[in-house]
This record gives structure tokens, sequence and C-alpha cells, in this order.
């Protein structure tokens, strides 16, 4: 079971996220994640959607979204030419003895303190996957109380622009 | 540009479309629409429940060639419809669906008569719209015909709020579509085509596999052209019935758990399968009992890229329209050097023939039988609508293709009581055709309210009603499962035959083979609706 990022170019219309989800839910394809948002046009919004599956399954995907008429066009990110990020907002129990501590790993990660009160710290903090990961395993030593994430979003690096033109034409 | 009202708007929009029948049912927040039909004259066949409109106008597309339109009202009325929907999303008739709503300032607050109908279908409407604004509709209708019809067909709903179709609006009918996420390919591509060809240029043993996809292309004439120059045999599916004549000494007949076994044995042993407009699904698929399929070659053409590779692996993919694929590769392809596979084919076909003459040992009526005798007295043009169960493969099996006829039948969804309201829509669509619907009496039971339809616009149905008192797919699928005598019988069936004399359908009752030809004979020659009901035995099987 192999992860894969789609980038799926959508009407911005409502009834939209119905559709994409309930394929997904309908047909049995795993999702780990789904956001999304408006592009530069603002008649097209682009959802970054994770799933698993093996290479048929992706075909599938990739075919029955495609089917569906409000989608425009989907290409798969591939890691190595792809930027991807997610945004993570996490509060961390804390007390006078551990603050500190805990301000000097997020200053490592280079992620912003967003809150602050007696009992906890209210962390901000975008990467990739791992790099939360990471960091949400070194805060379970001081205790979480909560964790809010967006899921992946993603873009290909260098000139490539995935414009809303017609979809690409199945061989 | 005129000004006028949303609802005059739609009904204008689908006098533009060339729509010259709907079918529906009228409810509050549909009134508008309807006032329209009345004001422009647009022909609304009244049926008896919303479930029959789709079904008849399923019936009326799959004749006429042309789009099925069928309205209801909200709530109850949209959701009525859903089986007859998902029934031709399942197997790809062109329909638009138009559906009242309640007003849009009330629409999320479950008020009387509400349902979120385009939420409740989107699994299998081909697309679906809410119409917010009014200005937008003849965009939308536009959109929804050239969806419906385009591409692989199917279904396309619009629901349309009561203040909605009441707001007043600037109409122009677009000429064009122009629609980004939707462009779908129809011109083969010619590499693709090439490699085709030369699979099957290198096969000694290709079979055809010809489904309803070859019928929706209207690509009969040149499948045929194919196998003649090509000496391929074909086989069908149940939705494929009707693609090549029966008489075609290519045409091994319908594969699958109930086809012909002479069709499965071919399948088997092909080196070579190509599909065409076919999905594979499990019942198609059932009759081959080869295990692996290391061995064997596969080309699927479908104008829907994804039923490439979705029930089988495929090594030539081909995604375009049949009737242009079709006659490429006529084109192109050489002489081919199958000789044992054409003559071990001959024999099969010769097998097959052989097996369509036995009569069953019965004292009741031998369905197989009657449907061989009808489809001998149908004319060349006619139609037969078969409705699910035992009669469906009883007429899928003995009723005889030609070029001329349509077979109808619910063969994806394999929904009960499609029959009847599918026949009444057929018969809208070509009036001097003669149609047949064949049911049981399960089936019967779920659609009878038709009969009002039938009988108030004495549609020339005859009506062949095989009555075994009991749902006899079931009894024996629970008898093959858990080996018991079924416990769901229809022993307190009513008097069919009275029925009918109730709606003003005359009827005749048949009890063994002698007195069906006279039957049937009586039926063709009445203008009007007609009964036949056959008394067949209990335990009759399928097969």
């Amino acid at each position: 079971m192999h992860r894969h990022v789609l980038s799926v170019l959508v009407e911005n219309q409502s009834g939209v996220l119905s559709r994409v989800s309930g394929l997904f839910s309908r047909r049995g394809y795993n999702i780990d994640s789904l956001s999304v948002g408006e592009t530069e046009d603002p008649k097209v919004s682009r959802m970054t959607i994770v799933v698993r599956g093996d290479d048929q399954i992706l075909e599938q995907i990739k075919k029955q979204l495609n089917k569906l008429i409000d989608v425009i066009k989907i290409v798969e990110l591939d890691p190595e030419q792809s930027v991807f990020r997610e945004l993570a907002l996490i509060k961390v129990k804390t007390d006078l003895s551990t603050r500190a501590s805990v301000i000097e790993i997020v200053s490592i990660f280079r992620a912003n303190i967003v809150d602050v009160s007696n009992d906890s710290l209210t962390v901000e903090m975008t990467g990739d996957e791992q790099k939360i990961e990471a960091f949400i395993n070194l805060m379970n030593a001081y205790g979480i109380a909560e964790i809010v994430r967006t899921g992946l979003t993603a873009i290909e690096r260098g000139n490539k622009v995935l414009n809303n033109t017609n979809k690409d034409e199945e061989v | 540009m005129n000004a006028l009202k949303a609802a005059e708007a739609i009904v204008r929009c689908l006098l533009a479309e060339n729509v010259d029948t709907v079918f529906g049912y009228p409810g509050s927040y549909i009134l508008s629409v309807y006032e329209a039909l009345r004001v422009l004259k647009l022909r609304h066949v009244l049926v008896r429940q919303e479930q029959a409109a789709a079904h008849s106008a399923s019936g009326y597309a799959r004749v006429s060639g042309k789009v099925g339109v069928c309205i209801a009202t909200s709530g109850p009325g949209a959701t009525n419809l859903i089986t007859g929907i998902a029934t031709a999303y399942m197997d790809s008739i062109p329909l638009v669906v138009i559906t009242g709503q309640v007003n849009s300032s009330l629409i999320g607050r479950d008020v009387f008569q509400e349902v979120d109908i385009t939420g409740a279908t989107e699994s299998f409407t081909k697309h679906s719209y809410l119409v917010k604004d009014a200005t937008q509709l003849p965009r939308i209708m536009k959109e929804a015909f050239h969806i419906a019809s385009t591409g692989r067909p199917g279904p396309v709903l619009i629901d349309i709020p009561g203040d909605v179709q009441e707001a007043e609006i600037e109409f122009k009918y677009p000429q064009d579509v122009d629609i980004r996420g939707y462009k779908p390919s129809i011109k083969g591509h010619m590499g693709q085509i090439k490699r085709a060809v030369k699979a099957i240029e290198d096969s000694r043993q290709p079979i055809l596999i010809a489904g309803g996809g070859v019928i929706s292309a209207n690509a009969q004439q040149e499948l045929i052209r194919f196998i003649e120059k090509t000496r391929i045999p074909v086989v069908h599916t149940l939705m494929g019935k009707g693609a090549v004549p029966t008489e075609n000494p290519y045409n091994l007949g319908m594969i699958g758990t109930h086809g012909f076994k002479q069709a499965n044995e071919a399948m088997n042993k092909a080196d070579l399968l190509i599909f065409i407009g076919a999905r594979i699904a499990d019942r198609a698929w059932g009759g081959v009992s080869k295990k692996s399929l290391d061995d064997v070659k596969i080309i699927h053409i479908d104008i829907d890229p994804a039923e490439i590779g979705k029930n089988l692996g495929t090594h030539i993919p081909l995604v375009g329209d049949a009737k242009l694929i079709l006659s490429e590769m006529t084109q192109r392809i050489n002489d081919l050097n199958i000789e044992d596979w054409v003559s071990e084919v001959q024999e099969l076909k010769k097998s097959l023939n052989e097996s369509k003459t036995k009569v069953r040992k019965t004292k009741a009526v031998d369905p197989e039988y009657t449907i061989r005798l009808l489809s001998q007295k149908l004319n060349d043009e006619a139609v037969l609508v078969a409705d699910v169960g035992q009669n469906q493969l009883w007429a899928a099996r003995n009723f005889e293709d030609r070029a001329g006829r349509n077979f109808l039948t619910s063969g994806g969804l394999g929904t009960m009581g499609y029959a009847l309201p599918a026949a009444s829509g057929a018969k809208f669509a070509a009036p001097h055709r003669q149609v047949a619907a064949v049911v049981g009496d399960g089936g019967f039971q779920m659609s009878m309210y038709e009969l009002g339809t039938i009988s108030s616009n004495n549609l020339g149905i005859i009506i062949l009603l095989f009555n075994n008192s009991r749902l006899g797919m079931v009894r024996e699928l629970q008898q093959r499962r858990y080996g018991i005598i079924s416990n769901v019988m229809l022993d307190k069936n009513p008097d069919f035959i009275k029925l009918c004399e109730a709606y003003g359908i005359p009827g005749i009752r048949v009890s063994n083979n002698s007195e069906i030809e006279a039957a049937l004979d009586k039926a063709i020659e009445s203008k009007g609706p007609f009964l036949i009901e056959c008394k067949v035995d209990s335990d009759e099987s399928t097969l």
C-alpha cells in the first residue's frame, strides 16, 4: 500500500467536496487526508488528497475522479519534485518547570508559539508530515492536550504549473 | 431576448432539445412546470407512481435513441424516482430527470416534502444540479442534455426550487456547451488501434464480447462488418443482447452464469478476448471456469476509461466510441489465420441451435417454448421488454435478435417491476412497433399500477405473464444455498385476468403448451393492451 499525493483541480461550487469524498467512501478507497482551498482563479478550487493503494487502485481512483464533471484535472505529485506542507496547531501541557524546554524544542523546529497560558503552550508549526510527527513525538513526553492538523497541501517545484484547461486525455 | 417565467423556460428548453414526450407525476413544488407543459402543449404522460416515470423514460430513450425525460415533485416524488434513476445509471441510459424542490429559503429546514435529492442520487447520477439562480437554467438544461447523451450515457438530475421556477428570466437557449471538466474521448487512439489489430492478427482463437455499449454507440452494423471480414466469433452479455442477430453464424449467444454453455465454452478456449462496451461484471464473467488468464490477451474497447482495468486486467486499452473504433479496425485488419477456430465455432453454433429446439417436460406451460413461439410470431421490428428473474433469462435466451428489433431489460441493477413501465415508454417512442413485456407474477405485482397508464392510453402492449406463484429465482437460490423449500411464496396471488379486466384490458389464461399459439395470435391481432397469463409449474427451473 503506497502513499500517493493527488492534486485535483475542481470547480469551486457547492457539492463538489461531497461528490469527491463520497466517491472515496463508496468505492472503498483509503484516504489519509484531504485539504481544499481556492486557487488563483476564484472559480477553481484545488484539492490535495493523500491516498493509499497499489497501482491498480490508484489508476481507478484517478479514472473515477476524472469521471466527475466538476473535476477539471488530476495530477499525481512526485515527492521528489514537489513541496509538501501541513499546518498543525498543538496545545502542549506545560508548567513552570517544563515551559523553557518546550520553547527550546519549538525554536529548534522553527515553529511558532501562538498562545501561552498558565498550564499550556499552543504551537503553530508547518512542515511535511515527518517533521510534524517528529515534533509531536517529542511533545508526548510533556503531554499533549490537543492537536489540529490541516492535512497535506502540496505544489510542484520549478516552473511547472497545474493549469485549469482540459482534462488529461486518457489513452 | 424575451423575459419569461423560468418554468416556461424549462419547457422551452425541452422543446429546443426535440423532446416530444415527458413522463411524470405532479405535486406542489413542480406545478409551475406542469402549467408550462400545458400552455406549451408538450405531451406529458401521467404515470401512476414516479418510479414508473423513470423506467418509462428509460424505455422511451432506448427505443427512440433520444434522451428520456421524467418529472416529479419534491420529497416523496423525488425519492420514488430513485430506483428508476439507479436502474438507468447501471445500464447507461440517457435521462434528464427534473425534480421540484422546496423554495430556496426553506432548503435545509426539513420542511414539508423536502428531501436532499441531489445528495441521495449522487452515486448513481452521471451529474446533478441544484439550481439556485434561475438565470443559469438554460445553460444547465443544455449541459444536462449534453452530459446525459454523450460519452457514456447516463441520467442527469436537475433539482429546481419552487421560487426558482417562478422567477422571471431573459430566455435564450445556448447553442454550444463548453464544460471544461467534461471532454469525453470519442476517437480511438491510433497507436492503440494498431496494437489491437496486431494482437488480433497474431491470435489463433480470438473472441468478441459485445456489451450494452455496442447498442448505445449504435455500432451494430460496424460490429457485424468486422465479424464478417474477420470471421471472429462473437458472444454477448445480457445488456449486449441485440448487438448481433441471433442467426449470424458467428454469434454464439449470451455468456455468463445464465448464458449458453457454448458461449462460455468459447470464452474458456479463446486466447484473445476483445471486450466492446462491456463492464465484465460478476454475472457476465461467471460462466468462465478457467482459473488463470496468463495465456490470454485482453483488448478492452470502452468509451468510459474507468471501466478498463476495473474488473479485469487489460493488455490493450482502447478508449473511444465503438462505432468509430470498429470501422477503423475493419479497414486496417488483414485476413486472419484462424481456420481451426472457425470450424470449432461452427460446431459450437450447431450444438447451440440444437439446444434451442428442446421442449421441457411439464404439464403446465414451458416458458422457453412460449418465448420462442412469441419470437417467431412477432415481426422484425418488435420490442421485447423483459422484467427481472427467471422470466428475464427465459426471454434473453429465447427471444431471437434481429437487426430491427430491441431487447430491453434491467441488466445492471436487476430491478423487478421494470418491464411494464419500460414497455409503455417504448410504445410511446414507437407507437407502430410491436411491443411485448415479459414478466413474472412477482415483478408484475411490483408494477401493476401501470396498468392504469397502459389502459388509459390504450397502449398496444402484449403482457406475457409467467405465473408460477413464486419468486422463481429466489426459490432456486434458497434451494441451492440453504437446501430448503422456499418460505416465500405467492400462493395467494390475485386473479390477474380479472385484475386486468378491471382496467379494461382483455386477457387469456393459458395452462399448457397447446393453448399458447392461439393466445399469442389473439394478442397480436388485438390493437390494444392484452394479457396472456401462462401457468408455469412452481418448481420450473431457470435453465
